[in-house]
C-alpha cells in the first residue's frame, strides 16, 4: 500500500511539488474519472433495480433500502437507522410519512408506533445485484439471436474488410500505374462523406439488389473503407520492395506474393484495422436500423432500442445489455492489442 | 546453359536515360562483375536481365533465345539481393522451400535439394530459424542458398557482399569463388568494390554513367586500361596521373614537360602524339621507386602511412597530388623532400580526352 502511495505521489526530482506535478496529478487523475467514470457508472448501475436508477443523488454502487416484514402489515416496511429524542439510536420500519413526520413501527414491538422527524432517519441500505436485468432480456427477449445476428455481421464484415482493403491497398502501395496517386486521393476523399448524405441513394441500391432485410445489406456498404486502405497502405509502402522482387524471381504469382508475402507482414496494421473494423460494425446502429425492419433479423444495438419506448424508458435492461454488448469488443481488444505493439519479430533484411 | 547476350540494351526512367546501349556477351560458367561507381546503372543493368526493369531499347537474349517479354519468373535466373530480402515470416527452411514450392515441384526432391544446399553453405543447424535470428553472415548464406536450390541457368548477385564486416567479407569472397568453381554455372556479380572484381572476375564489365568503359580480365584492366577512368579505378591506391605537355619527340621518345617544369622521358612506342599535345601520365603507386637520384622528380611528403609490410606516402609534386607504395618501412616525416623516379615504372599515356594512347606497357 505504501509503494502504490510512492507510486502515485511521485514528484519530479523527488522534493517539493512543482508546478508541473500538481498540473500532471489534476490532469491523469481528471482523465481517469472522466474516461473511467462513465464505464465503472454503466457497470454499477446495470445491477440497479428501475427505483435505484430514479434516485437522487445517484450512487456508483447498487444499493437498495433494506425492508422488513412486520406483522400486523401486508407489505414489506422499509428500515431506517433513527435517532431518538432521548439520543439512543433504533431500526424502526416506516409505517407511513406524513409532512415532516414519519410514523414508524418497531418490527420487534408492532403495537406501538414511533413518531420521528424525518431529519432523524436515514435508510438501512445495503448492496444488492438486480442480476434479473440481466437474466430477463434473455428469456423475454430474443436477445440470443440478436446476438447472432450481430456477430454474424460483425465477423463477416471484418473477414470481407481485411481482404478487400489489403487488395486495394497493395495495389496502391506496390504497383506502379498511371493515377495512383490519384485514386487514393480520390478514396481519401470519400472520408469527406458522412453516412447521412449517401444514405438514400444507398438504400435505392440495396434495395435494387433485393438486399433489403438482409444481413448482406448491413454488410456489403460497408466492407470497404478508406480508413482502412489508407492504414494498411501506409504500412505496406514501409516492405521492402526488395522482398516482392525476391519472391517475383522465386516464381511467385502475383496473387501468392499479396497472401504469402505482404498479407503476413503486414499483421500489425491488418490488427488495428481489425479491432477498428469490429468496434464499428458492432456499434453500427443507424445503417442495420434502416434496413432491417423484421425483428428476428435485428442486431444487439437495434435491438436494445426495443426497451427505449415513446413514453417509457427501460434503463435497468438497456444498462444491462449495453454491458453485454460491450465484453466482446473489449475481448477483441485485449486479445488483438499485442500484435499492434509486438510488429513483426524478426525482419529478414539488414 | 547459361550464356547471356545484350545487344543494345537501353533503358532510361522518364526522360533520364541510365543505360546507353549496351552490348555485352556472357558465355557459359563464366563469372562476369559489373563494377562501377554508383548510379553508373549496373544495378539497373542486373535487374533488366533478371527481368525485374524491362528494357526501353535493345534485346536481351538467354541461351539464344530473347527474353526481352519473358516474366522474370521464367527466365530460370536466380538473384541474390544486396539486402538479402529474405522473407521475415519465414523459416530458413521455408525461405528455401519457397521458389520450389512454387514450381510445384514434389515434396521429397525439394527436401534433397534444401539439405544438400544446406550442406553445401553450412546452414544446416539454422534451417528452422527465421532471418531475423541470424547474424549477417549467415543470412548472406541463406540467400546464396536460396538462388543455389533453384538451380538457376545463372546467378545473378546485386552487392551480395556490401552489408558484411571487412572479415567476413574477405572470406565469403573466396568461399563464393570456390561456389563458382563447383558449380561452374554462370554468375553475373556487381559490386562497386575494384578489389572484389579482381579477385573474382572471370572478365570484368567497368561501367560508368550507364556505358560500357572496357571489358577484359581482370589482368587486362589493371595492365591496359582503355581510358583515365578505368586506370583510376581499378588497382589500389589508384593510379597516380600527372599531367603534361609533350616539348619533343624522338626516336621513339618523347619528352613530357611537367607543371613545375621537371621533365619525364616516356617511351611512346608508336603511339601517335605530336610536339605540343597535352597528355596524362598515368603510374600505379606501386611502380614508383623512392630515391635520393637526382635524376628524379623532386616531392615534398605530406603524410606517410605506414602499414608495416610497405609504406604509403601521400607526396606533393609541384601541386599534383602523388601515392607512392614503397614496399618495406621507411623513415621518412612528412613535411621533407624526396627524389621520386619513374625509370622503371611501366607508364600509361592518356590523351586529352582521357583515351589510351596506344602503346606497349
Amino acid at each position: 500500500m505504501s509503494r502504490v502511495a510512492e507510486f502515485l505521489l511521485r514528484r519530479k526530482g523527488g522534493k517539493g511539488w512543482h508546478w508541473t506535478d500538481i498540473v500532471t496529478w489534476v490532469w491523469l487523475v481528471g482523465g481517469l474519472f472522466i474516461m473511467f467514470g462513465p464505464a465503472v457508472w454503466l457497470v454499477g448501475s446495470s445491477f440497479k433495480s428501475p427505483a435505484a436508477l430514479a434516485e437522487f443523488p445517484p450512487s456508483i454502487l447498487p444499493y437498495v433500502t433494506q425492508k422488513a416484514t412486520v406483522e400486523g402489515y401486508d407489505k414489506p416496511l422499509d428500515l431506517y437507522d433513527v435517532t431518538l429524542p432521548d439520543g439512543s439510536k433504533a431500526t424502526l420500519a416506516e409505517v407511513r410519512r406524513i409532512g415532516i413526520i414519519s410514523q414508524m413501527v418497531d418490527p420487534q414491538k408492532p403495537g406501538e408506533i414511533i413518531k420521528v422527524n424525518i431529519a432523524e432517519r436515514t435508510p438501512v441500505r445495503q448492496m444488492s445485484f438486480a442480476t434479473g436485468n440481466y437474466t430477463e432480456p434473455f428469456t423475454q427477449f430474443d436477445f440470443v439471436r440478436y446476438l447472432w445476428n450481430s456477430v454474424f455481421v460483425t465477423v463477416t464484415a471484418t473477414l470481407i474488410t481485411l481482404v478487400v482493403n489489403s487488395m486495394a491497398a497493395f495495389a496502391l502501395s506496390k504497383y506502379e500505374f498511371r493515377g495512383r496517386t490519384f485514386a487514393m486521393l480520390l478514396i481519401l476523399a470519400t472520408l469527406m462523406v458522412p453516412l447521412s448524405v449517401i444514405m438514400v441513394p444507398l438504400y435505392s441500391i440495396i434495395s435494387a439488389l433485393g438486399l433489403f432485410n438482409n444481413l448482406w445489406g448491413v454488410i456489403l456498404p460497408t466492407v470497404a473503407t478508406p480508413t482502412g486502405v489508407f492504414i494498411l497502405r501506409q504500412y505496406m509502402l514501409t516492405i521492402p520492395d526488395e522482398l516482392i522482387d525476391a519472391a517475383r524471381m522465386d516464381k511467385a504469382s502475383e496473387w501468392q506474393i499479396y497472401w504469402r508475402i505482404i498479407l503476413p507482414l503486414t499483421a500489425p496494421a491488418l490488427a488495428v484495422l481489425a479491432i477498428f473494423s469490429v468496434v464499428w460494425r458492432w456499434n453500427d446502429f443507424l445503417w442495420p436500423l434502416i434496413v432491417l425492419s423484421r425483428k428476428e433479423l435485428y442486431t444487439l444495438q437495434v435491438g436494445l432500442s426495443i426497451y427505449s419506448g415513446e413514453l417509457n424508458v427501460q434503463w435497468h435492461f438497456i444498462l444491462a445489455m449495453t454491458v453485454v454488448t460491450m465484453i466482446p469488443v473489449v475481448l477483441v481488444f485485449i486479445f488483438l492489442q499485442r500484435f499492434i505493439t509486438t510488429g513483426i519479430a524478426g525482419t529478414g533484411l539488414k | 546453359m547459361g550464356h547471356i547476350k545484350l545487344t543494345n540494351v537501353t533503358k532510361s526512367f522518364g526522360a533520364v536515360d541510365v543505360i546507353h546501349g549496351i552490348n555485352l556477351e556472357i558465355a557459359n560458367g563464366e563469372l562476369v562483375v559489373f563494377v562501377g561507381p554508383s548510379g553508373c546503372g549496373k544495378s539497373t543493368l542486373l535487374r533488366i536481365i533478371a527481368g525485374l526493369e524491362k528494357p526501353t531499347g535493345g534485346e536481351l537474349a538467354i541461351d539464344g533465345k530473347v527474353v526481352n517479354d519473358t516474366p522474370a519468373a521464367d527466365r530460370g535466373l536466380a538473384m541474390v539481393f544486396q539486402s538479402y530480402a529474405l522473407y521475415p515470416h519465414m523459416s530458413v527452411r521455408q525461405n528455401l522451400a519457397f521458389g520450389l514450392e512454387n514450381t510445384k515441384m514434389p515434396k521429397a526432391e525439394i527436401t534433397e535439394r534444401i539439405t544438400e544446399a544446406a550442406r553445401m553453405l553450412e546452414i544446416e543447424p539454422y534451417l528452422d530459424r527465421r532471418p531475423g535470428q541470424l547474424s549477417g553472415g549467415q543470412r548472406q548464406r541463406v540467400a546464396i542458398g536460396r538462388a543455389i536450390v533453384r538451380r538457376p541457368v545463372a546467378f545473378l548477385l546485386d552487392e551480395p557482399l556490401s552489408n558484411l564486416d571487412a572479415e567476413l567479407r574477405g572470406s565469403t569472397r573466396a568461399e563464393l569463388a570456390a561456389l563458382h568453381a563447383r558449380l561452374s554455372a554462370t554468375m553475373i556479380y556487381v559490386t562497386h568494390d575494384q578489389v572484389e572484381a579482381m579477385t573474382l572476375a572471370d572478365r570484368i564489365v567497368v561501367l560508368r554513367a550507364g556505358r560500357i568503359e572496357q571489358i577484359g580480365t581482370p589482368l587486362e584492366l589493371y595492365n591496359s586500361p582503355a581510358n583515365r577512368f578505368v586506370a583510376g579505378f581499378i588497382g589500389s591506391p589508384h593510379m597516380n596521373f600527372l599531367e603534361g605537355t609533350v616539348e619533343a619527340v624522338q626516336s621513339g621518345k618523347a619528352i613530357a614537360a611537367l607543371p613545375g617544369g621537371q621533365r619525364i622521358e616516356i617511351a611512346v612506342n608508336g603511339a601517335n602524339i605530336g610536339k605540343g599535345a597535352r597528355i596524362t601520365v598515368g603510374v600505379r603507386p606501386q611502380h614508383i621507386t623512392v630515391g635520393s637520384d637526382a635524376a628524379g622528380i623532386p616531392a615534398s611528403i605530406k603524410l606517410v602511412e605506414a602499414l608495416g609490410s610497405e609504406t604509403v606516402i601521400h607526396a606533393d609534386v609541384s601541386g599534383q597530388k602523388i601515392l607512392v607504395v614503397a614496399p618495406g618501412q621507411h623513415n621518412l616525416t612528412p613535411g621533407t623532400e624526396l627524389r621520386l623516379s619513374l625509370a622503371a615504372a611501366p607508364l600509361h599515356l592518356f590523351n586529352e580526352r582521357g583515351l589510351r594512347l596506344d602503346h606497349a606497357v
